[in-house]
């Protein structure tokens, strides 16, 4: 169960990712509650959440984003190894700032990262997820919180 | 900090190690820095190889991650300050959190940046370190 405010939470850390590590910020679109996992990317980075909250925080990205994202923060590795390292990069940022709110007791994980068709997410069945679908430079990306 | 260090230019030089299990992060940050006195001496990607690294190349200055599998940086802050007091230490992570912070420099650290960060602001963040 998500509260509004700490919804927002992780919309303002989204932004703040863009603005900052991107130079360029991104529009989040109306977040939405769905059961169960939504559709990925290409590339998605996940962050297992333990101690006063559990369930699962992730990013989840096309490559062509990805590469563009890259290519902003001066980068001209755009291998498959670097795409990973970005996308659990990301969701580990977005995560880590959350506990400016949440505080230390949300415990984050390294990130764990999935990338091909169809890849498993680490979600208990039932359980429900925040969708927040975000939009840079022409391209379409989510973050995902799914917590008890 | 290892005062007999001078460079070609007549400035003192620090060794410089970066920690931080993103190899992406790593290399931005050894980009990003400006300072020509700061020699980088070797990345690593956990406390463990940090530890290992240290033991091989004695640095001054360390930037150092704290979600990191192996061995977190708090763990690894306090293990390095016991083995050189005077070794400085930029941590460089994402956890917001004031009681974090704290407890990194209550292990040792010299000061915190938060990801994300500009470039301004981690070479900011150094100058405080090393000036």
């Amino acid at each position: 169960m998500l509260y509004e405010q700490e919804l927002k939470t992780f919309v303002e850390g989204t932004t703040n990712f863009f603005e900052v590590a991107a130079q360029q910020p991104a529009s989040i679109g109306s977040p939405y509650l769905m059961e169960g996992s939504p559709s990925v990317h290409e590339y998605t980075g996940v962050i297992k959440i333990s101690g006063k909250r559990e369930g699962v925080v992730y990013f989840t990205a096309p490559k062509a984003m990805l590469t563009v994202l890259l290519m902003k923060m001066q980068e001209n590795d755009f291998s498959h190894e670097t795409m990973r390292d970005l996308v659990g990069e990301v969701a580990n940022t977005i995560s880590g700032n959350a506990r400016r709110d949440f505080g230390r007791d949300f415990v984050i994980s390294v990130p764990s990262v999935l990338s091909g068709e169809k890849p498993e997410i680490p979600q208990k069945p039932g359980q429900r997820s925040f969708i927040i679908p975000i939009n840079w430079r022409s391209h379409s990306a989510k973050l995902v919180v799914s917590l008890t | 900090m290892s005062n007999d260090m001078i460079n070609g230019n007549g400035k003192r030089s620090y060794k410089l190690m970066i920690v931080d299990d993103s190899n992406l992060m790593r290399r931005r940050i050894e980009r990003s820095q400006q300072f020509e006195e700061l020699e980088l001496v070797g990345t690593a990607a956990d406390g463990v190889q940090a530890l290992e690294l240290f033991k091989r190349t004695d640095p001054d200055v360390v930037t150092m991650d704290i979600t990191m599998p192996h061995m977190d940086g708090i763990e690894c802050i306090a293990r390095l300050v016991e083995m050189k007091p005077a070794i400085r230490i930029l941590v460089v992570s994402a956890l917001a959190d004031k009681a974090t912070a704290v407890e990194a420099m209550e292990r040792g650290a010299n000061g915190f940046l938060n990801k994300p960060f500009t470039d301004r602001q981690l070479n900011e963040a150094i100058a405080e370190l090393i000036r």
